[in-house]
């Protein structure tokens, strides 16, 4: 009675002390130096805004035609748009929408870029050389085109449709840097005694590969982010996405098509789209320097 | 039997040489043959619709029946929907042999090759201007920048690389239309030349496309800058570490001319192979660049045939622009290949 209870005492204490070294690590990695502190707080204040903020200013598509093109003030902190309503609370709406498309191509096009890289790397031989070929044709053809023409195919109207979209052409340089990793790291001394001490191949990869590729992965993880955001409004402005009339882009699309770059009146409900894009970028770039001196040893002893 | 495969080997051996090239000509052939592919995928998957209304207006513009409007356009367009897939692969192909690129069928029955060749000028000039300076001004920076690691210079071109890194290329378009074009008036905000002025080779005409060019290459340079002296500082940070630039040092040299002869030139080899991918990216971004400056190149036309869901269109210069930079990148590994022999023997 006492040992079983001591033992699961024990084992309490233990995963306790397990999740306590798990979330030093994660603030080490992710407050680790002033660069990565900057750009997590960015990142954490829009998911913040994301999630809590469409129940604090809740956004209403009421047109009121005597609030037109408002100047920024207290109840409108960017001002209005051409039918009277809110800019900011249409940014706060939109915020989840953003983050998904970030999130979601992100996390396609990293297991992808993983999963075959790693495969490449690992196999070689036919395999690799085909994988290789297709990295290839998805880096030398133009992706906005066939961004443009994917998304005229096939009706672009949530975000899961569109992070498959953007992720399609976001892994093919990915996969070929982890298939080098995973090629320069299969040299190496610690994974040849791995494979004298005849560990298993499962042990090999995921507790000897993956953790050496893990820094590379994380932050490259951020960048495909930052490109989804980018390639997104890009294809907002083209007007070949059809997608929530609160998502940034979209708002910066409808800005632009009512004349907000002629009337000076405007220019707030044109700036505020692009003032989100251009910190939430700055914050997610800023983090990835900052991972990239945390994890990156190469450049730590420099 | 003996000096025939002597003649052999010799043939053998000659072309042994070039097998890097063989390799990139053979990547570039099946990368085209993928474009070709999705640009056949795309036409297939053409509602019959468009055909319809394209008759229609053929039957109203030449006062011909619908049923023989029906026949002409599915001949001018070679579509023939019955029949199989095999076959209509093999006609698509034929006529993309022929250098027939399909017509529009939106804009009064135009070939697409008509499109490019008044278009595809205008883009280029645009691009190949704002690739040079940026290329040049952004080495430059870059070097200068690596050798001063702590300067103030080299601190203001961080912050400067960042920021440009965070304001997607297109934005930076939208501020400088707004500012320049209709804030300011200094600059037009479309077209690509002045219409009062007879195009011709005059010189009125050329600073008229210099000045209508002004703002797309401003906004190109603003983006590309950032990334080619990013590219410089890394790669002259691996040379600084080289013996030759120590040695350099070691001969007292001045430092103006390590920089100038050692330091950038070794630095800008790799550099090269960039080139011709920018020169990819930038096409692919032309579309939009393009229609924010109503700038009338070769994106504008594709990002508009996008939207009106002229299909012929689209696919044609999908295939152009992919034959554009698939052959630019092959000629760019050719050329690195023969200023840097270690690759050609690497492969």
């Amino acid at each position: 009675m006492n040992d079983t209870s001591a033992v699961k005492y024990n084992f309490i204490a233990n995963l306790l002390e397990k999740i306590r070294k798990f979330f030093k690590n994660v603030v080490r990695v992710f407050f680790g130096n002033r660069r990565s502190a900057f750009g997590t707080s960015v990142i954490i204040f829009f998911i913040v805004l994301g999630v809590f903020g469409p129940f604090v200013f809740p956004y209403s598509t009421d047109i009121s035609m005597l609030d037109q093109l408002l100047p920024p003030s207290w109840s409108h902190p960017f001002g209005t748009d051409l039918w009277g309503r809110d800019v900011f609370r249409q940014i706060v709406a939109g915020t989840s929408d953003v983050l998904a498309i970030a999130f979601l191509a992100a996390i396609f096009s990293v297991v992808l870029a993983l999963i075959l890289g790693m495969f490449s790397g690992i196999v070689g031989g036919v395999f690799d050389k085909f994988i290789m070929f297709l990295t290839n044709v998805f880096l030398t053809i133009p992706s906005l085109p066939v961004f443009l023409i994917l998304a005229a195919l096939f009706t672009v109207d949530n975000a899961v449709s569109f992070a498959i979209i953007l992720s399609i052409f976001s892994w093919a340089g990915m996969c070929r840097s982890i298939r080098a990793q995973i090629i320069s790291l299969k040299e190496r001394d610690f994974i040849q005694i791995c494979k004298v001490m005849k560990m298993s191949k499962g042990h090999i990869i995921f507790k000897e590969l993956l953790p050496n590729v893990g820094s590379y992965i994380l932050i490259n993880f951020i960048i495909v982010m930052k490109n989804a955001i980018t390639g997104s409004v890009g294809l907002m402005l083209l007007g070949v996405a059809s997608f929530e009339p609160t998502n940034w882009g979209a708002i910066l699309t409808s800005a632009k098509n009512n004349g907000a770059l002629i009337n000076p009146n405007s220019y707030m409900w044109l700036f505020a789209p692009i003032l989100c894009i251009a910190i939430f970028q700055l914050g997610v770039i800023v983090l990835s320097k900052g991972l990239d001196d945390t994890l990156n040893p190469r450049l730590r002893v420099m | 039997m003996s000096t025939v495969k002597r003649v052999l080997k010799k043939v053998w051996m000659f072309l042994f040489q070039f097998r890097y090239f063989f390799m990139k000509l053979g990547i570039s052939i099946l990368t085209l043959c993928a474009v070709v592919l999705l640009s056949f995928i795309l036409i297939v998957n053409m509602p019959g619709t468009v055909i319809d209304s394209f008759a229609m207006q053929l039957s109203i513009q030449r006062r011909i029946s619908m049923e023989q409007a029906m026949i002409l356009a599915k001949q001018m367009l070679n579509y023939d929907p019955d029949a199989s897939l095999i076959s209509r692969f093999g006609v698509y192909i034929q006529q993309l042999l022929q250098g027939n690129l399909g017509i529009s069928i939106k804009n009064n029955a135009k070939s697409v090759n008509l499109i490019l060749k008044e278009l595809l000028p205008r883009t280029l000039f645009v691009s190949s201007i704002s690739l040079t300076i940026s290329f040049f001004l952004g080495t430059f920076l870059g070097s200068r920048t690596t050798w001063k690691r702590n300067s103030i210079g080299s601190k203001l071109l961080d912050g400067y690389i960042v920021t440009s890194n965070a304001i997607p290329d297109y934005i930076i378009a939208l501020i400088l239309i707004t500012v320049f074009a209709f804030r300011l008036g200094i600059f037009p905000n479309q077209g690509a030349y002045d219409a009062m002025i007879l195009p011709g080779f005059t010189l009125p005409f050329i600073l008229s496309l210099f000045f209508y060019a002004t703002l797309p290459i401003m906004a190109y340079v603003f983006s590309q800058l950032s990334f080619w002296s990013m590219q410089m500082q890394g790669s002259a940070l691996g040379v600084l570490g080289e013996d030759y630039i120590n040695a350099a040092k070691a001969r007292g040299l001045p430092k103006r001319i390590i920089v100038r002869k050692y330091l950038k030139r070794n630095a800008m080899l790799p550099l090269v192979t960039q080139l011709a991918i920018s020169f990819g990216v930038m096409f692919g971004g032309a579309p939009l660049m393009e229609s924010i400056f109503n700038y009338p190149g070769i994106g504008l036309a594709f990002s508009q045939a996008i939207v009106e869901r002229d299909y012929y269109v689209v696919q044609g210069i999908l295939l152009f622009v992919s034959v554009i930079v698939i052959g630019v990148n092959l000629i760019a590994d050719t050329i690195y290949s023969i200023v840097d022999p270690r690759i050609r023997r690497s492969a």
